[in-house]
C-alpha cells in the first residue's frame, strides 16, 4: 500500500504538467467554450468587486428619480424606487453566483456519492435507493423547490436547500449509470481483495472515475440553479426585497411597467441569459472534451 | 412482452404510494394548518371554540395514523375528497386547468419536436462548420433564457407593436378554437423554445453517435440513398433518447409551469398548485402532487414500451 501511495506521488508533477495543457488545448480547439468559461470569470469577478464597481448603493432609493429612461447618469435606468438598474444587476450577480455555485456543488456531489453507493452494493440497497429517488424525480423540480420554501420559509439558505434538494436524485441518476460500468473493473476487485473498507473504495477508486459525468453535470446545475432561483425569486418565493437578484427586479413593477419603461424588464432578464448561456456554453464544450464519442473524426 | 408490460405496470405502484406517503407526511411538516391561516385574514383572532370546530370539521383533530388510514383508504377507493379551502369536489377543481396545461403541453411539445428534430439533424450532418455553430448557439441560447423573461418580452413586443394583448380569460378549444389558440400560442412560444432547446441538442448529439455506427457504413458502402439512410436507419435509432427528452419534459409541463402560467394569467395546474400550498389545502395538495406524479410515471412507462418495442435487446435484458 505505501508503495501505491509514493507511485501516486511521483506521478504528480506530470498530472499538474498535462492539467496546464489541457486548459491550452482546450481554449485552442474549443473557442466557444473558452468564451463561456471567459464570460463565467467575468461574472465572478464582477460578484467579488460589486462594491468596488458599482456606481450606486444597490439599495440607495431616490424618488427624485423614479422610472428614468437609460441615461449618462443611470445607464440602465432606475427602478419603480428610484434604484440604479445597472447597480443592482452588478449585485444580482453576487446572488446569482452564490446559489448556482453552492447548489450545483452540494447538489452534484451528494448525488454523485449516493450514485456509486447505490451502484457499488448493487442488490436491494441499490433497488431500495432508486424506488427513493423515482419518488422524488416524479416530483417536478420547481414544485419540490416550492414546498421546500413553503416549509421551509424565503432566505437566502432555503433557496439554495429548496434548489439543492431536487438535485440531489438527478445526479444521483447519471452517476450511478457511470459506476454500474465501473463496478465490474478489475481495480474495484483488487481493491476489494486487498481488503479496503467499502467507504474507501466508493470514495477513493470510484468516485475520481465517475469525473467526467460529474463535471458535467456540475456545470450543468451552475446554469439550472440561477434559472431556478430567478424563477423563485420572481414569484416571491426566493429571496427577498430588498435583496439585489434578477429574477426579483423582473417581479411587481417591472411587469406592470413594462410598456413605459421597459429597461426594468428588458435588462435583468439578459442578465439572466448571458450568466446561464456562459455556464452552459462551457459546460457543453466540456461535455464535448471529456467525451470521446462525441469528438469530431 | 407481456410480462414485461406487466412488471412495469407492477413497479408503478409502489413508487406512487411513495409519492402518496411523501407528500401526506411534507404537508404536515410544513408549520401553519389552514384554519390559522384562513382565520388570520379575519381581522381580530378568532376564539378557540372557532377555530375547533373547524379543524374537527375538516378532519384535522383526528391523531395523524387515522388521517393517513382514511387518506390511503381514500385513495384506494380512487375518491379524492374535497378540497379544504372551497369545499368543492377535488374532480371539479382540476377538471379546467387540467384541460389548459395539457393543452398547453401539447402545443409546446408539437412547436419544440417541429423545431428540434429538423435542427439537430442538420448541426449532426454539418458538424464544426458554421451551420452547426449557429444551431447549437441558438439551443444554448434557448436553454439559457428563462421562459418567463421570454413570455414577458412577447406581451411586451404585442404590446408596442400591435397595440394588442392576448385574451385574458381562458376559453377551452371546444368552445371558440380560434380564441383558444389565440391566448395559448404566446406562452407555447415561450415554452416551446427552451424545450425545443433540450430536444435540439439530443437530437444532434444522438445523430452524432448513430451516424458513426458500422450499419450507416454499410448502408453507404451500399450505395443506399443519402435520403434513406437518414429517415430509415439514422433518424429511427437516434429517435429513441430524443423521445426520452421530449417524454420527460412532456410530464414536465403538466405541473411545473408556475411561472409562465403567472406572466400570461393561466390558471393551469402550477398556478393552482402554488395557492394548494400557501393554502396548506392538504387534500388539493396531495391530490395535484398524485396527479403529476402519475403523469410523470405513466409517461415513462409508455417511453420504456416503446423502447422495448423498437428496441429488442431491452426486453430480454
Amino acid at each position: 500500500m505505501a508503495t501505491l501511495e509514493t507511485f501516486v506521488d511521483v506521478t504528480e508533477p506530470t498530472t499538474t504538467r498535462s492539467w496546464r495543457t489541457a486548459v491550452i488545448d482546450f481554449c485552442k480547439q474549443r473557442p466557444l467554450g473558452a468564451i463561456g468559461a471567459a464570460v463565467v470569470v467575468l461574472n465572478l469577478v464582477v460578484a467579488v468587486t460589486a462594491n468596488v464597481i458599482s456606481p450606486y448603493d444597490p439599495l440607495a432609493t431616490d424618488y427624485g428619480a423614479m422610472l428614468t429612461a437609460p441615461s449618462r447618469a443611470h445607464w440602465l435606468g432606475t427602478d419603480a424606487f428610484g434604484r440604479d438598474v445597472l447597480t443592482r444587476i452588478l449585485y444580482g450577480s453576487r446572488t446569482a453566483m452564490l446559489v448556482g455555485f453552492s447548489c450545483a456543488m452540494v447538489g452534484a456531489t451528494l448525488g454523485a456519492v449516493i450514485g456509486v453507493t447505490s451502484a457499488y452494493f448493487g442488490g436491494k440497497v441499490d433497488l431500495v435507493v432508486q424506488r427513493v429517488m423515482d419518488c422524488f424525480l416524479s416530483f417536478p423540480l420547481i414544485i419540490l423547490a416550492l414546498a421546500v420554501v413553503a416549509m421551509l420559509g424565503n432566505g437566502l439558505q432555503n433557496v439554495i436547500a429548496a434548489i439543492t434538494i431536487p438535485m440531489i436524485p438527478r445526479a444521483a441518476l447519471v452517476a450511478r449509470s457511470s459506476a454500474l460500468a465501473i463496478r465490474e473493473m478489475p481495480y474495484v476487485d483488487a481493491a476489494r481483495a486487498a481488503g479496503f473498507k467499502h467507504g474507501r473504495i466508493i470514495l477513493r477508486h470510484m468516485l475520481p472515475n465517475v469525473m467526467a459525468p460529474y463535471l458535467i453535470m456540475l456545470t450543468a446545475f451552475l446554469g439550472q440553479a440561477i434559472l431556478l432561483e430567478s424563477s423563485l425569486s420572481f414569484l416571491g418565493l426566493g429571496v427577498s426585497e430588498p435583496t439585489p437578484a434578477w429574477g426579483l427586479m423582473l417581479r411587481g413593477a417591472a411587469v406592470q411597467f413594462a410598456e413605459s419603461a421597459p429597461w426594468m424588464a428588458v435588462f435583468p432578464g439578459l442578465a439572466i441569459s448571458l450568466a446561464v448561456f456562459a455556464f452552459n456554453l462551457f459546460g457543453d464544450s466540456l461535455r464535448d472534451a471529456l467525451d470521446p464519442r462525441l469528438r469530431t473524426q | 412482452m407481456t410480462k414485461y408490460i406487466l412488471k412495469r405496470i407492477l413497479l408503478m405502484i409502489p413508487t406512487l404510494i411513495g409519492v402518496a406517503v411523501l407528500i401526506f407526511f411534507l404537508m404536515r411538516v410544513v408549520p401553519g394548518d389552514i384554519v390559522e391561516l384562513r382565520f388570520a385574514g379575519e381581522s381580530g383572532s378568532a376564539s378557540r371554540e372557532t377555530i375547533a370546530i373547524e379543524r374537527a370539521r375538516l378532519g384535522l383533530d383526528k391523531p395523524l395514523w387515522r388521517q393517513f388510514l382514511e387518506y390511503m383508504g381514500g385513495l384506494a377507493r380512487a375518491d379524492l375528497g374535497v378540497s379544504m379551502w372551497t369545499g368543492a369536489p377535488i374532480i371539479e377543481e382540476i377538471k379546467l386547468r387540467f384541460a389548459l396545461s395539457l393543452e398547453l403541453a401539447i402545443l409546446s411539445t408539437l412547436i419544440a419536436v417541429v423545431l428540434a428534430i429538423p435542427l439537430g439533424v442538420i448541426a449532426a450532418l454539418k458538424q464544426d462548420t458554421w451551420v452547426d455553430y449557429v444551431v447549437r448557439l441558438f439551443s444554448i441560447a434557448g436553454l439559457a433564457t428563462p421562459s418567463f423573461w421570454l413570455g414577458i418580452l412577447f406581451i411586451l413586443m404585442l404590446l408596442v407593436v400591435f397595440k394588442w394583448l392576448p385574451p385574458m380569460v381562458y376559453t377551452p378549444l371546444w368552445v371558440n378554437p380560434w380564441q383558444n389558440i389565440l391566448q395559448l400560442i404566446w406562452p407555447a412560444l415561450a415554452v416551446g423554445y427552451r424545450y425545443s432547446a433540450v430536444a435540439m441538442r439530443m437530437t444532434r448529439s444522438a445523430m452524432l453517435e448513430v451516424l458513426r455506427e458500422d450499419y450507416i457504413r454499410t448502408a453507404r458502402a451500399k450505395g443506399l440513398w443519402q435520403k434513406l439512410i437518414l429517415t430509415r436507419h439514422a433518424l429511427k435509432n437516434a429517435m429513441l433518447p430524443v423521445l426520452t427528452v421530449v417524454a420527460l419534459e412532456f410530464a414536465f409541463l403538466m405541473g411545473g409551469l408556475v411561472v409562465t402560467e403567472q406572466v400570461f394569467n393561466l390558471n393551469g395546474l402550477g398556478l393552482l398548485f402554488v395557492e394548494a400550498v400557501a393554502h396548506r389545502d392538504y387534500t388539493l395538495t396531495q391530490a395535484l402532487v398524485l396527479l403529476v406524479a402519475t403523469v410523470f410515471i405513466v409517461v415513462n412507462f409508455f417511453v420504456d414500451l416503446a423502447y422495448a418495442w423498437i428496441d429488442p435487446r431491452i426486453r430480454f435484458r
